[in-house]
């Protein structure tokens, strides 16, 4: 199985890292043929307003094309911006899961933290979740699946194939999330 | 907002997550809020807020303090990415008020005239993220020792010479392949030059990279010099005087945010070079007088 990993800028070699200690093959996108074969994908956390740009013509279509298709798509922090939608003009977003997704919603970086959170659908055992100037979805639709809420803003969704968290578990050593992606692939 | 008290802020790993977040990407020096929203536009990861750039603080001449907070502020508010803003070196009570302004990362720079000629800022007390200049492997580590969440090369900052950069990650790269094949006994002699504590330098040695984000800064003024740094193996660029030096900014920041993505495809270096008007003048970095030299300031 090949995953790809959108390779504009950002938390990129950390999920890289965490599909090699699962074994799975990983290729980094930065043009549309880079997403040929891939049964995956990951948006990795970053800058949206830089992200954006960079989708904003002829990647960022393929990409829509490869999600319409069904393939799965997880996005982190950034990754959770550009699949949903911003009540703003900017960053540029693909609007693939029906969401609103508001932007550093809980401040600048010295209030970004680290909490474990009950996430029942990675297991029993929290997650560590590490939140940096993060985003949260402020609205969700009918047909997506809030998996977890962090002080009653929702920090993880799933709407059938897109998958979207406000923290960043590249930056831990918990692979659940990312065999949760995994799962979802095959 | 409800705030659980089982969350915990000012960490090391938010300090590093952040400059994580931050690789492949350009940080562009800007002084106004228009200059900050043409960087936001041009695709920039970050900006540093400034009173002046370094070209226009090595003209003036004088002691290089801290920025006005009020310029500070106007520019944290102009745009959404993160902002930056330097303090003296040492000068732990201007990274106070940076921290209490919001900035998101603290610059402690050679740039601004030093505050302190023995101490740099003890950054592990503070809950925002630092980063600080390094011209070789010991210096980043002693940095990284206080509590630098990323490294930069000081390479020669408003000079538009790129030369000192390069020497600068090619210093520390061959620093590193050197400990790269020490064994434990070697690596403690190296604890000696260093000033730093042996476990810092058995992981370094092991990671066989700075043990975290390494940026290239001080003399970055076209797209292809951005390439070049990029090659040479660092995470990222800042381009200082470059951007707004240039006969047009808007153009140039563009192109430089193309060329460190595609760093490694002349083709698009190439094409995002074409008709992006003349860049920075600049100033031959090895004419400088010994005073003039700011990476030779902190140590």
């Amino acid at each position: 199985m090949l995953v790809g990993i959108l390779a504009i800028h950002g938390s990129v070699s950390e999920h890289e890292s965490m599909l090699y200690r699962l074994g799975v093959r990983s290729v980094l996108v930065k043009t549309p043929e880079d997403l040929n074969g891939i049964r995956g994908l990951i948006i990795p956390g970053g800058e949206s307003t830089t992200v954006g740009k960079f989708l904003s013509g002829t990647l960022g279509n393929a990409i829509k094309k490869l999600a319409m298709k069904g393939t799965p798509i997880y996005g982190t922090c950034t990754g959770m911006i550009v699949l949903g939608n911003v009540a703003s003009r900017e960053p540029h977003t693909l609007g693939l899961m029906d969401v609103t997704v508001k932007r550093n919603a809980f401040g600048r970086q010295v209030d970004s933290f680290e909490e474990d959170l009950a996430i029942p659908a990675l297991g029993k055992k929290p997650f560590h979740c590490v939140y940096i100037r993060a985003p949260v979805i402020s609205r969700a639709g009918a047909n997506v699946d809030i998996l977890a809420r962090s002080g009653g803003n929702i920090v993880f969704a799933k709407q059938g194939n897109l998958l979207a968290s406000s923290f960043h578990p590249e930056l831990t050593n918990d692979t659940r999330m990312h065999e949760y992606f995994l799962k979802m692939c095959k | 907002m409800k705030k659980s008290v089982k969350r915990k802020t000012g960490t090391f790993k938010l300090k590093d997550g952040l400059a994580r977040m931050l690789k492949g990407g350009v940080i562009m020096d800007v002084t106004t809020p228009e200059q900050a929203r043409i960087a936001e536009k041009s695709g920039a990861v970050a900006v540093m807020a400034l009173e002046r750039v370094p070209a226009d603080i090595r003209a003036a001449g004088g002691v290089a303090r801290m920025a006005d907070p009020a310029v500070t502020e106007k520019i944290t508010k102009a745009v959404t990415i993160p902002v930056m803003a330097k303090s003296r070196i040492g000068h732990f009570a201007e990274a106070q008020v940076l921290e209490s302004l919001g900035v998101d990362f603290i610059d402690e720079s050679e740039v601004l005239t030093p505050a302190d000629e023995v101490y740099h800022t003890d950054k592990t007390k503070f809950t925002v993220p630092f980063v600080c200049g390094a011209r070789d492997l010991g210096e980043a580590l002693r940095r990284i020792n206080e509590g630098a969440a990323m490294i930069r090369t000081k390479g020669e900052a408003g000079s538009g010479d790129i030369v000192q950069a390069v020497r600068h990650v090619r210093r520390i790269t061959s620093d590193i392949d050197e400990i790269k094949r020490m064994g434990d006994a070697s690596l403690r002699k190296k604890v000696k030059e260093f000033r730093v504590p042996f476990e810092l330098v058995r992981k370094t040695a092991k990671l066989g990279r700075l043990p975290v984000v390494n940026f290239a800064a001080g003399g970055i003024a076209t797209p292809a010099d951005a390439s070049l740094m990029m090659q040479l193996g660092v995470d990222g660029v800042f381009v200082g005087s470059g951007i707004f030096k240039s006969s047009a900014p808007s153009k140039m920041a563009k192109a430089i945010v193309q060329a460190v993505n595609f760093y490694n495809d002349p083709k698009v270096v190439a094409k995002v070079s074409k008709g992006i008007g003349g860049a920075m003048k600049g100033l031959d970095s090895s004419k400088l007088k010994p005073e003039e030299r700011l990476q030779d300031r902190g140590n």
